[in-house]
């Protein structure tokens, strides 16, 4: 089986595909793209099944070495890539030919870059999913990053179909040092004080250091409860913000636990994960509460322009 | 999408891709119960556009695709599912026996947990391997089953501030909840001891050993049984 070869690892790189769903029950966390729409769109340019494992970069990338010829896409974060040293498009597909190398320059804008490659990553499947889950060690190659001299499976690109289309415009619309975020209020607003959803929306919130997969932590206006800051530990979706006693949200990521113990003031609108998802420690967030009518018209419009993509 | 009330439930939106299913707020095996019942109701109905249903101490998360199915319509199949009868959970079953190594370098805070009921470490253990438990619900890493509800005599509060490193397969206590840390994590949990049971291993045909509505009841076992166990 062909394979590409890990000159340099970059940062944080982890293979993922679209997440290990249906195993909540069982304390099994998801796991996935941070930048959902980015790592279909990259699936879809190189005609991979939309499901396809890719490997999600983070802030500094990789160096990989090809064995054979590959159609590949990157979108996601802008940065530099070249093959060969020759620059390469983002968004749109292109031939990495035998015996060459691909490497990412600098960073321009976003915190994630998905790298599609024809026939899609087939390292073995943990509980029906390729996706790597740092913290219980699971997925990808032995639960971890990749690293300097790994060698990743690619599967057969003689089944995938490569898209004509380059991307006339991107469909995730990449920050720059911060984001508005649309939220709806819950599952937990009425563990708050009447005026908290008003504060989370005064100023915007600094995403720390200690952020990562799992979730963002957040410093911002303070947000009270009003009946403790402890309930009897429920599900925590994709996109929850979470609060302890400080008052300081924390934002629950790809990586999040399945359940957890602390009042959830508001979820992030499906639409808006992926733009959350490129943001990185140092990063703000402004949220704004919106309607559920709001959330499904953007997610509608955020499906035809993938559609638009795939026909 | 406003609350949905109805008796003892209601439903309440998590974001535009879950809703949760609430029941009464307190910790107890008949809301539990109820919890698990339309949970695998919910599950067992293979509704279009679900894509995870996850039951806690008293409430189940589903978790669906909007652009396959919506709210509202959710939430009519829910009402309908929870008019059911309660199917099979583990009520009824007989429990499933846990080996522990109480004490000892397995169990750090066996002694604290016996100060704590004013006891001895001998009849803090008798105490918890004497009761039947329930698995309440599965959460925090792969195969964590919290189980109760723990004697209140042997209720020892959890740590202010958490061991860094739990090695797998210790057993604790938090209060009325007891549980086996199935990885090497952080934790808090009063440590009483050690089991040589996976209760989580992806490389088995039955990755997860427990289950939410699982009868489950530990018993005492010592140091060369549990590494011929090992």
């Amino acid at each position: 089986m062909s394979a590409a070869r890990v000159v340099k690892a970059g940062m944080l790189t982890t293979i993922q595909d679209r997440g290990r769903w249906g195993l909540q029950s069982r304390g099994v966390p998801v796991a996935g793209p941070m930048d959902p729409v980015s790592h279909r769109l990259a699936n879809v340019l190189v005609g991979n099944d939309p499901d396809a494992a890719t490997l999600e970069v983070t802030l500094l990338g990789p160096q990989l070495d090809f064995e054979d010829e590959r159609v590949i896409a990157v979108t996601g974060a802008e940065f530099e890539i070249l093959v060969d040293g020759k620059p390469m498009p983002m968004h749109a597909p292109f031939i990495v030919p035998a015996e060459s190398q691909l490497r990412f320059g600098a960073r321009l804008r976003g915190a994630r870059a998905y790298i599609a490659i024809a026939g899609g990553i087939v390292v073995p499947a943990t509980l029906g999913s390729r996706s790597t889950h740092l913290i219980s060690g699971m997925g990808g190659i032995d639960g971890r990053p990749i690293r300097a001299g790994d060698r990743l499976p690619l599967g057969d690109p003689g089944c995938t179909r490569r898209s004509a289309a380059a991307l006339a415009q991107p469909v995730v619309q990449l920050p720059e040092g911060g984001a508005v975020i649309r939220v709806l209020a819950g599952p937990q607003r009425e563990y708050f004080s009447d005026d908290a959803l008003n504060v989370l929306q005064s100023a915007p919130y600094a995403i720390g250091q200690n952020s990562d997969r799992m979730g963002f932590r957040l410093t911002g206006p303070r947000l009270s409860h009003s009946r403790g800051a402890d309930i009897i530990s429920d599900a925590t979706p994709l996109g929850v913000l979470q609060v302890p006693a400080s008052g300081q949200p924390i934002l629950l990521m790809a990586d999040r636990q399945t359940a957890g113990g602390y009042p959830k003031i508001a979820t992030v609108i499906t639409a808006d994960i992926s733009v959350a998802g490129q943001l990185c420690p140092g990063d703000t967030i402004t949220f704004r509460v919106c309607t559920p009518g709001e959330a499904i018209a953007a997610l509608i419009a955020q499906e035809r322009a993938l559609m638009a993509v795939e026909t | 999408m406003s609350d949905i009330f109805t008796g003892s439930f209601r439903v309440v939106a998590a974001g535009d891709s879950a809703l949760i299913v609430e029941f009464e707020e307190r910790i107890d095996p008949v809301v539990n119960d109820r919890a698990i019942a339309v949970a695998e109701a919910i599950q067992g109905a293979a509704i279009a556009g679900v894509r995870d249903v996850v039951p806690t101490y008293r409430s189940v998360a589903v978790y669906f695709d909007p652009l396959r199915t919506d709210y509202d319509r959710l939430v009519a199949q829910l009402r309908e599912q929870s008019q059911r009868p309660a199917a099979t959970s583990g009520v009824g079953r007989p429990p499933l026996r846990i080996p522990v190594c109480y004490g000892g370098d397995f169990g750090p805070d066996l002694p604290a947990v016996a100060e704590f009921g004013q006891m001895s470490e001998a009849e803090a253990i008798q105490i918890h391997a004497g009761t039947i438990y329930r698995v309440f619900m599965v959460g925090f890493v792969p195969g964590f089953a919290y189980m109760g509800i723990v004697d209140a005599r042997i209720a020892a509060p959890r740590h202010a501030t958490p061991r860094v490193r739990v090695p797998p397969g210790t057993v604790g206590i938090a209060g009325v909840q007891t549980g086996i840390y199935p990885a090497q994590t952080p934790g808090g949990w009063q440590l009483i001891g050690r089991t040589p049971v996976k209760p989580f291993d992806a490389t088995r045909p039955e990755a997860f050993l427990m289950k939410a509505g699982d009868a489950v009841e530990f018993y005492a076992i010592d140091r060369v049984e549990y590494d011929r166990l090992t």
